[in-house]
This record gives C-alpha cells, sequence and structure tokens, in this order.
C-alpha cells in the first residue's frame, strides 16, 4: 500500500538527517513516539513532537528510556506505528527491551543516533561503535535488521524501509545513524504518497476463537490480533507456544527461539541492502557503510586515479550482514580495507566471511571524528603493492 | 433438578479466567488469587465491557495475573507495566487498561515510572498486590518490607526504611487511592469498581499473605493465621491522611478509601494544551491506529 498523504511532506527541501529521519517515520505511518532526551538524536522526537499533532497522533516525553523502549511496544499492541530515538548511553538502557520485542515479535523501530562511547564519552560527536550492541547487547539468542544510512536522504529513505520492515517480519528494526549524518544537512527530496510504499501491519482475518496468535505463516512471521477486538490474547516474554501461553520447556525454547532467529536468517536475501562498484576486475574492496562510506569514496577516487583497480562495497543492511556476497566477492580479490568509526567491529564479520581468501585490513579510529581520506588511501596502497 | 445444574454449573468468575491454564501456579493461602477473584466480581458487578479491557502485567507473582485472566493481556519486564500500559492507553484511549502487579515490580524497579504516571495522570489503574517481599525470587526484602523482618537478604532482620504506597502514590499525583487486605474481599471488590469508575490514575493496594516466604521465616502462621491477623489488626478509617497509614510488622493495618479526587488526565491536558496552540492545525484523532 501506499504512504497516507498526511504524514508525507512532499517536497524538497534542506534537512539535516535527524529532521529526515523523523519525516521517514512519518511518510511511514509512524504516529506514536516515546523519547528521552539525549544527544546528537534528540532533533528527531523534537520534529515528530511539532509535527505529529497536526498529522494526528501522539509523542510522550518519558522518564528514561527504559520507559520509552516499552511505551512504543505499548503502542504498537494498541494499534500505532511506533519509535523511538536515542543515542549510546540510551541504547544501552533499551536493551531489554529489545529482547522484549523480539520474544513478542513486536513490530517497532528504534534509531540509534551513533556518539562517542563507552559511557558519557562524546555526546557531541561521532563514532560507529554500537554496531555489535545492536546486534548481541540484549541476553539470549536472537536476530535483528539494522539499516546505515550515509546522507539525509537515506535517513528519509531508510527510516520508511525500517518501518516496512519490522511490520514484514515482526522484530525490532534499527536505523543507526551517527553524530554526522545526523546533523548534516543536505537536499532530501520527499516523493509523493503515491510514490511511498508503505508495509501494512500484518492483521489476521481469522476470527477469535480460532486464531493462534504465534502460529508463523510460511515465511515463519505470524500474523497480528488486534487489541480490543476480543482476541483474548496474551503476550509474554516468557517463552511460549503457539497460543501465547508459557511454555518453559527445552522443547520449546529451541522451537521457538529458532524460529525467531530463522525468521531473519531465511528471509535475509530479501533484506539484505547494500550498494556495489567496480567489483569486477578490483583488486581490493574498500567497505565501509554510514558516513564512512562518504570519506571512503574519496580515498576510493584517490586511489583510482592512481591507477589502482579498487572497488567499493558499502553495507546498507549491517544486520543481517551479507556473508554470502562477501565470501564471493573474497574469492575474487586480493584485499579488503574495512574503513568504520571503530576500533573494529564489522571489520570481524567481514574476516569471518572471508575466511582467510583474501587479505583485511582494518582502518579506524574510536570515534570523535570522520576518518582522513588518506589513511584509508593509505591502507588500500598497502594492500593493492 | 435443573435447578441443582444451574448451581454446580458455573462459577461466574470463570468466564474471566483462561481455565485451561488451571491451576495457577500460586501457593496455597497466597492472596493473588482471592484478589483476582474480587477484580472478576467487580468487572461483573460493574458492568465493564471486558472486550476493551486489557491486562499488564510485569514480572513476580503478581505478575502471573495476566497469564490468567480471558483478556488481551501483556506479560512485559520487570518494572515496566506501567510504561507499556502508557503506550497502551494514549495509542487507544477507547481501551480500559489495568496494571495488575506486585509492590517490588512498581515500587523498587518500576518505581519511577510509578510515579511518573501518577504526576502525568495517565488513565491507568493500577491493582498492586503487596505480599512485603520478593515472593517468586525467594522472600528478599523489597522497598515495602517492615523493620524487623527476616528475609532471605536480611536473614537477621530488615532495617531498610520502607514506603508508605497511598503516601508516595498521592504525593505523585493519582486521584484515587485505597488500601485493602486479602481479607476484604467485598470491600476491594467495591472499591475495584470505584476504580473503574475514575478517569486518571488510580491505585489500590492490597495486602497479601507470602505463607510460604514472609510468614513462615517470620513464625506468623499460615494463609489463615494470616487472615485472622488481617481481620484482628485492620481498622476501616476511609479519608485517613495518608502519611498516618504506613506499615509495621504487627502494628495496625489503615483500609479504607484514602483519596479521591477530580484532575485532568494526560490526555485531556494533551487535547487541551495543542488545541489551544494549534487551533484548527490541529487533528484530534481518536486512536493512533495503523491500516
Amino acid at each position: 500500500m501506499h504512504a497516507e498523504a498526511a504524514g508525507v511532506m512532499t517536497g524538497t527541501h534542506f534537512l539535516d538527517g535527524d529532521h529526515a529521519c523523523c519525516e521517514g517515520a512519518l511518510a511511514a505511518g509512524a504516529r506514536f513516539s516515546a523519547g528521552y532526551p539525549i544527544t546528537p538524536s534528540t532533533e528527531v522526537v523534537e520534529r515528530f513532537a511539532s509535527r505529529v499533532p497536526t498529522v494526528g497522533g501522539t509523542f510522550i516525553q518519558m522518564e528514561d528510556e527504559l520507559a520509552a523502549s516499552i511505551a512504543i511496544q505499548g503502542a504498537v499492541w494498541g494499534g500505532a506505528k511506533a519509535f523511538t530515538v536515542t543515542s549510546g548511553p540510551g541504547f544501552s538502557l533499551m536493551m531489554e527491551h529489545i529482547g522484549l520485542a523480539v520474544m513478542t515479535e513486536t513490530p517497532c523501530v528504534f534509531v540509534d543516533v551513533q556518539r562517542g562511547g563507552p559511557s558519557t564519552g562524546l555526546p557531541t560527536l561521532p563514532a560507529q561503535a554500537d554496531m555489535m550492541q545492536v546486534r548481541w547487547g540484549s541476553h539470549g539468542d536472537y536476530e535483528v535488521i539494522a539499516l546505515c544510512p550515509n546522507s539525509p536522504q537515506e535517513c528519509f529513505d531508510l527510516t520508511v524501509t525500517a518501518f516496512n520492515y519490522a511490520e514484514q517480519y515482526r522484530c525490532p528494526v534499527f536505523v543507526m545513524m551517527d553524530e554526522v549524518v545526523g546533523h548534516m544537512t543536505e537536499k532530501v527530496v520527499i516523493p509523493a504518497p503515491e510514490q511511498i510504499e508503505v508495509t501494512p501491519r500484518r492483521y489476521t482475518t481469522i476470527p477469535p476463537g480460532e486464531f493462534l496468535a504465534f502460529h508463523p505463516g510460511e515465511d515463519l512471521v505470524p500474523d497480528m490480533p488486534r487489541t480490543g477486538e476480543g482476541y483474548n490474547v496474551h503476550v509474554t516474554g516468557l517463552t511460549h507456544d503457539e497460543r501465547g501461553y508459557p511454555d518453559m520447556t527445552p522443547a520449546m525454547q529451541d522451537k521457538l527461539v529458532r524460529r525467531l532467529v530463522d525468521k531473519i536468517k531465511k528471509n535475509a536475501d530479501k533484506i539484505i541492502l547494500y550498494e556495489e562498484d567496480q567489483i569486477d576486475g578490483a583488486d581490493v574492496v574498500v567497505l565501509s557503510y554510514g558516513i564512512t562510506s562518504r570519506v571512503a569514496q574519496r580515498a576510493i577516487d584517490m586511489a583510482r586515479k592512481k591507477g589502482l583497480k579498487v572497488g567499493k562495497f558499502r553495507l546498507i543492511t549491517a544486520w543481517p550482514f551479507p556473508e554470502k556476497k562477501i565470501a564471493e566477492i573474497a574469492g575474487k580479490v586480493k584485499a579488503f580495507v574495512v574503513a568504520e568509526l571503530n576500533l573494529g567491529q564489522m571489520v570481524r564479520e567481514v574476516e569471518r566471511a572471508v575466511a582467510g581468501k583474501a587479505t583485511v585490513r582494518f582502518v579506524g579510529h574510536a570515534g570523535g571524528s570522520v576518518h582522513r581520506p588518506e589513511d584509508i588511501l593509505q591502507a588500500i596502497l598497502e594492500v593493492a603493492r | 433438578m435443573s435447578d441443582l445444574t444451574e448451581l454446580t454449573a458455573h462459577n461466574p468468575v470463570e468466564q474471566f479466567l483462561r481455565m485451561d491454564r488451571i491451576p495457577h501456579i500460586w501457593c496455597p493461602g497466597c492472596g493473588i488469587g482471592t484478589s483476582v477473584n474480587s477484580f472478576a466480581h467487580a468487572l461483573i458487578d460493574a458492568k465493564i465491557d471486558t472486550k476493551n479491557l486489557a491486562i499488564v502485567s510485569g514480572i513476580g507473582c503478581t505478575g502471573r495475573v495476566a497469564g490468567y485472566v480471558n483478556q488481551d493481556s501483556f506479560h512485559t519486564t520487570h518494572g515496566r507495566a506501567i510504561p507499556f500500559a502508557t503506550g497502551l492507553k494514549l495509542a487507544n484511549p477507547k481501551l480500559n487498561v489495568v496494571v495488575y502487579s506486585g509492590d517490588g515490580d512498581l515500587f523498587a524497579i518500576g518505581g519511577n515510572h510509578l510515579i511518573h504516571a501518577a504526576r502525568r495522570n495517565v488513565d491507568i489503574k493500577v491493582v498492586c498486590i503487596n505480599n512485603l517481599i520478593y515472593a517468586m525470587t525467594g522472600g528478599q526484602t523489597a522497598p515495602t518490607t517492615p523493620g524487623d523482618v527476616v528475609t532471605s537478604t536480611n536473614p537477621y532482620g530488615t532495617y531498610d526504611p520502607s514506603f508508605n504506597l497511598p503516601y508516595l502514590v498521592e504525593a505523585a499525583g493519582a486521584v484515587y487511592v485505597a488500601r485493602w487486605t486479602a481479607f476484604h474481599v467485598r470491600q476491594l471488590a467495591r472499591s475495584m469498581q470505584e476504580m473503574f469508575a475514575k478517569k486518571g490514575f488510580s491505585f489500590i493496594e492490597v495486602l497479601s499473605p507470602c505463607p510460604t516466604l514472609y510468614q513462615r521465616r517470620n513464625k506468623m502462621g499460615d494463609g489463615l493465621d494470616t487472615m485472622k491477623f488481617y481481620k484482628e489488626v485492620s481498622k476501616v478509617r476511609n479519608g485517613a491522611l495518608t502519611k498516618d497509614v504506613a506499615l509495621t510488622k504487627s502494628g495496625e493495618i489503615t483500609v479504607g478509601k484514602f483519596v479521591d479526587r477530580e484532575r485532568s488526565d494526560y490526555r485531556d491536558l494533551m487535547h487541551d494544551q495543542l488545541f489551544e496552540s494549534l487551533g484548527d492545525d490541529y487533528v484530534e484523532t481518536e486512536a493512533c491506529s495503523c491500516q
């Protein structure tokens, strides 16, 4: 279906990434947000607080991030599309409710505008150091979907995608921005509502009494009941059967958790997004994501000018990680240069997928500024030798 | 003969329970099930539209209530039932949202959420079963445990000062505050009916025995002995000042309705402010629901 016109600010705008993200949420149909102030993400909900009363919806400022990250889940079960927005320390507080959203298959979106950590770290400066936390930060086994915009335009586009994936796969979806992407201002084109694809909630058509709340479809995802319509649904964070009733046996644990993991893993080819350029015939592939991909582009251009055969691979979904694609490229190139604003996170996934078939060179630092293109270029020159 | 069939066929509260999940996990003598019985009777007597009733629980013995009531029910994370309920109610205001949880869940790990929901006057009803202890995890000290009580984490007796729940909740802004014990089943059911009629953050504390962990460790007998104790030491004082109703190990238990007042609820406050500021640009919605 198409976006509801009320939420779509069609036109060409000059927006920063935080504001563009908010417009993406509104275009995707988000009518509820709960948030807690934290730099450098607050502008997203500030804009939502200003815009949503004129569209029809609610923003509430909660007492902390624990509250924000579960209030949105209450809103989802109340029938809304909902999201919350945060940065490092707040993201740490939200970890328990990532698990709740996974376990209860609550479609919701978390935006993390990454800053330098650990702890209070660098509140106003960028990092890409929550990339493993988003994947592993809550306890237990699970899979998530995480998207990495590299421009305000993509903050709009990928926030829409995040809501669509959340509804399609009934899981929490993450928009992993960073301080620079969040605060940089560029041209953002918002299409007409009929040009924006929006995934509707998978409401069941089975009447109450016959409906099993957690009985999956062929894609391993169950349809959702509406609250207040007589379904008397039970939603619990405990291990549960297809009725939603607690069943804390090893057999049920394995069946449920395996399905929650498989519904992402087995649909990974439909979920994974990336951008590639001149991979065929390349000696070296530069892999990056988010703001770092903008800097890496400069390094790639400089290397190409020197006559080197350099390809570009940009992760758009960090999770699920495109491991098959990376393994395939690894057989054809000499080396990967992996650039990210941390001390080595996604590079571990690259190494795992490459499995020794090519050299993997990491270029990173602990955050606070973007890379210098020269540092990435230097790595390209070294591995190309 | 047909009369006899009528008499034995149905317990009127069964319709509110997931009978396929019975027997429940609560211990003999525990007051949680007793409170659920009062709750069911309140639903019947107040003629509540149960289709729009949603129960939200946190974690712990009382947290399991959500699993036994045959309603839309949400068993959330420890301490966070209230913010979940806040999102549920604001996104879908037609729902009648009841939070049913324990003292540790609502006042320790969830204490911050509780006072803020009361401050905002979100239209949710909170039933707090207070067994004065963390029961599910084995009888540790709670923020409600009175002084000089033996718990698994205070084996030589408690010395942490405890919360007086009605005093705290009134100060935070609740429009309705009452306390009963598991002995006062009819008064509790009546109080629950009153709570359903209120708009805004409403709170009922229900003192419940935990014979397994509280009464046993403190040599206070079993569930029946606790009922006798409640009967003996409870004093109905409607309108009592909440500052005067703190609980001690063996002193008076002041019960009754302490607070019943009117304040605009969160949604009305939001609506009035937005309408005043935005005028015709304000798009008022019945619900935030998506297609």
